[in-house]
């Protein structure tokens, strides 16, 4: 931690990224990778790319409702991030969790189809944009309440280590969370008990529209762990291989060594926080470099792999069709999937079914004679 | 049958539960090493030792939401708050998460999970110490909310609460720690959640209560019976889901009803319960339901005054007795 030059938001990603080079955890060598795999992740960030891209589409056509946050320009880092997890291994997000739960394993067509509110979709059509959740994935939950995932995770992370199963949990957030007491409360337990959490801190430089800078006493967020003595690190992420081997050494190692880390990716959020928001609180310059194809981690990778011979134009036509294809069946599949029946309304208030619980609809008598 | 207090209840019921499920885990401050505030935990870290039972850090926030997260994979953790003004530390993950997270997620995790905590003024310990604040939690969906007042319904309740699959607000009171009832030695019984219960029969008036209120509303009901006043008690025991037939039933025998809580008047429990009555007992009452509620204060520190905030035997007598003079019955 001998560099104190401190990442800014807007202008600064590339200083920091500048910064990256000089740390051991330089992007690995196309040269040591399996063409297989860089084609696989170069597959996953365009489908979480175009799913996104068609996500907003519907936004704005008011085929999903409520709030709607997406993933575009943090592909990369979410592709690292779930590679660096196995199947048994649980994840926790906040409410920018799509492409999340794509690359976790969940198909894109449950995704859009809890989006469209449809009984089809991950969450059956009570969760929404915000609420992704499947068991068998490991997903315990995208969270809309900035923070409200990590005494969650922690809590997992308890179960693991009580039952000492070999499981690990990460626990994603973006930049803001790491000023919300339940950081520094659930940071605390995880290392006074030794769980095996990984902590992520997704850094897109902003907060809806509040900067790291204007938020965080310590910019510098992968060293917020250190209060607690929790390791942290940084990666660039907008390099998916950076991201996948900078969370796999400390996935293996929170496995291994039963201690939660802290990992820090940085990336351009490149539109505004919400499909709503205009973002006009960024100067031109930082909404230019926010979509600069420097900072697009799919433009990026695309350029390494072509250079290298590995995404030839061949294969690059057989992903993006492909891609196309399954963002349009699961648009299709969301579309023609059935909206859930009104008689369904009060089935999971309680997993235990009570005595007296009230079923009453707006406008029953309490009482009917 | 053995004649225990309602402390020994809770403790023997905890230990009981941990002897049966593994999953089963305590956790909160000051439970472990110092064996509970209260003293509710006494003797178990020593008998199950640090796995499961959990000493953390002053830091409500995190160690229940770590509760809920345990209990979505399967553990089932009795958390304790030490007393329920604390759980506003911890209100985002009770009522955001806790509650929720069955019902958001299609049904696909539940949260077996119970929260331990004491209520109740009366013990000089000024405004942020003294409140009765299990409206809040009593108002949320999702989540259920007991308040036993009797050793016996102690034990069987909070049997109940840790072999739910729901979250549940366990709502001890400050008062009742030492009061003394029968406890069946077999340990087995496991209360209905849900339910309340007619705990005396009467004629003359429905008198209503939950925790520390029920036990003055028995109080009252026979320094009443002395007067010739055949008082019913309700013991709600569950303030969600609220039994309103029970409630219902009683009134419409009765005629007449007196709600005793220990909480605020305005938007309190009581204004629930009247509001029950009158939707299902309206062409039964012969007088306007009565409530007997603390002073909306901050509860002050010195014992004058603090005494004369809460409601008390003589207040709910008093309450009874206008009310049957409403009737028409002259009862001084």
């Amino acid at each position: 931690m001998a560099d104190t030059a401190k990442p800014k938001g807007g202008g600064t990603a590339k200083s920091a990224g500048g910064r990256r080079r000089n740390r051991k955890n330089d992007t690995p060598n196309l040269a040591d990778e399996q063409p297989k795999d860089l084609l696989d992740y170069y597959r996953q960030m365009l489908l979480v790319r175009r799913f996104e891209e068609r996500t907003g589409q519907a936004y704005t056509q008011a085929r999903i409702g409520g709030y709607c946050h997406l993933n575009l320009g943090e592909e990369a880092t979410v592709v690292g991030l779930m590679s660096a997890l196995n199947e048994r291994d649980y994840l926790f997000t906040n409410y920018r969790e799509h492409g999340y739960a794509i690359a976790k394993g969940i198909s894109p067509r449950g995704v859009m189809a809890e989006l469209y509110g449809r009984t089809t979709g991950v969450s059956k059509g009570w969760g929404g944009s915000m609420h992704m959740f499947d068991t068998e994935a490991r997903l315990l939950g995208g969270y809309g309440i900035v923070g409200g995932q990590l005494p969650l995770a922690t809590g997992a992370a308890l179960a693991v280590s009580y039952r000492g199963g070999d499981e690990i949990v990460m626990c994603q957030m973006g930049d803001g969370t790491t000023n919300i007491g339940a950081w520094h409360e659930s940071l605390n337990i995880a290392s006074l008990w030794n769980l095996p959490v990984v902590y992520v801190v997704v850094n897109n430089f902003t907060g809806m529209g509040t900067t790291v800078e204007m938020s965080s006493a310590e910019p510098d967020l992968y060293k917020r762990g250190s209060a607690f003595r929790i390791e942290g690190q940084r990666v660039d992420g907008r390099d998916v291989l950076a991201v996948r081997d900078a969370a796999t050494d400390l996935v293996e190692r929170a496995r291994s060594e039963q201690r939660p880390f802290l990992l820090e990716a940085f990336s351009h959020r490149m539109k505004g926080h919400s499909v709503v928001d205009p973002a006009k609180y960024r100067t031109q310059e930082q909404a230019d470099e926010a979509r600069a194809q420097e900072n697009d981690p799919i433009a990026l990778f695309e350029e390494r792999l072509e250079k290298a011979g590995v995404l030839t134009e061949e294969a690059k036509k057989e992903i993006t069709d492909s891609v196309r294809e399954e963002v349009a069946d699961a648009a299709d599949f969301a579309e023609n999937s059935p909206h859930p029946d009104v008689s369904t309304l009060f089935d999971y208030t309680y997993a235990t079914p009570v005595a007296n619980e009230s079923r009453r609809m707006p406008a029953d008598p309490v009482f009917a004679e | 049958m053995s004649v225990i207090t309602y402390r020994q209840a809770l403790r023997e019921t905890l230990r009981a539960e941990m002897h049966r499920d593994e999953d089963v885990f305590l956790i909160g401050e000051e439970i472990g090493i110092f064996e509970g505030s209260y003293k509710i935990t006494e003797g178990l870290l020593k008998e199950f030792g640090e796995r499961r039972v959990r000493d953390t850090p002053i830091a409500e926030e995190g160690f229940v939401g770590t509760a809920i997260g345990a209990a979505m994979l399967g553990l089932r953790p009795v958390v304790e708050l030490m007393t329920i003004n604390f759980s506003l530390l911890a209100i985002d993950q009770i009522v955001n998460h806790a509650a929720k997270i069955y019902g958001m997620f299609g049904g696909q995790t539940s949260v077996p999970m119970v929260i331990r905590t004491p209520g109740g003024g009366g013990q000089q310990l000024g405004a942020t110490h003294s409140q009765n604040i299990e409206l809040f939690y009593s108002f949320v969906p999702g989540l259920k909310v007991l308040a036993p007042s009797t050793p016996g319904d102690a034990a069987s309740m909070l049997r109940a609460a840790i072999r739910d699959d729901d979250p549940v607000l366990f709502l001890e009171n400050l008062g009742l720690y030492n009061s003394k009832g029968e406890v069946p030695d077999d340990g087995d019984q496991v209360a209905e959640i849900g339910r309340a219960a007619v705990t005396r029969e009467g004629s003359d008036i429905t008198l209503i209560g939950y925790s520390r209120m029920a036990v003055v509303a028995q109080q009252v009901a026979e320094k009443l019976a002395e007067d010739d006043i055949s008082v019913e008690v309700v013991d709600l025991r569950s303030l969600r889901p609220l039994d309103r037939e029970t409630i219902v039933e009683s009134v419409r025998k009765t005629g007449s009803a007196v709600i005793a809580e220990d909480d605020w008047l305005t938007y309190g429990i009581g204004a629930e319960i009247a509001a029950t009555i009158q939707e299902g007992a309206f062409d039964f009452l012969d007088a306007p339901v009565r409530r007997v509620a603390m002073a909306e204060v901050p509860l002050p520190y010195a014992k004058p005054l603090e005494t004369a905030a809460l409601p008390s035997v003589d207040s709910v007598i008093t309450a009874v007795k206008e009310t049957l003079n409403a009737v028409g019955r002259r009862v001084g």
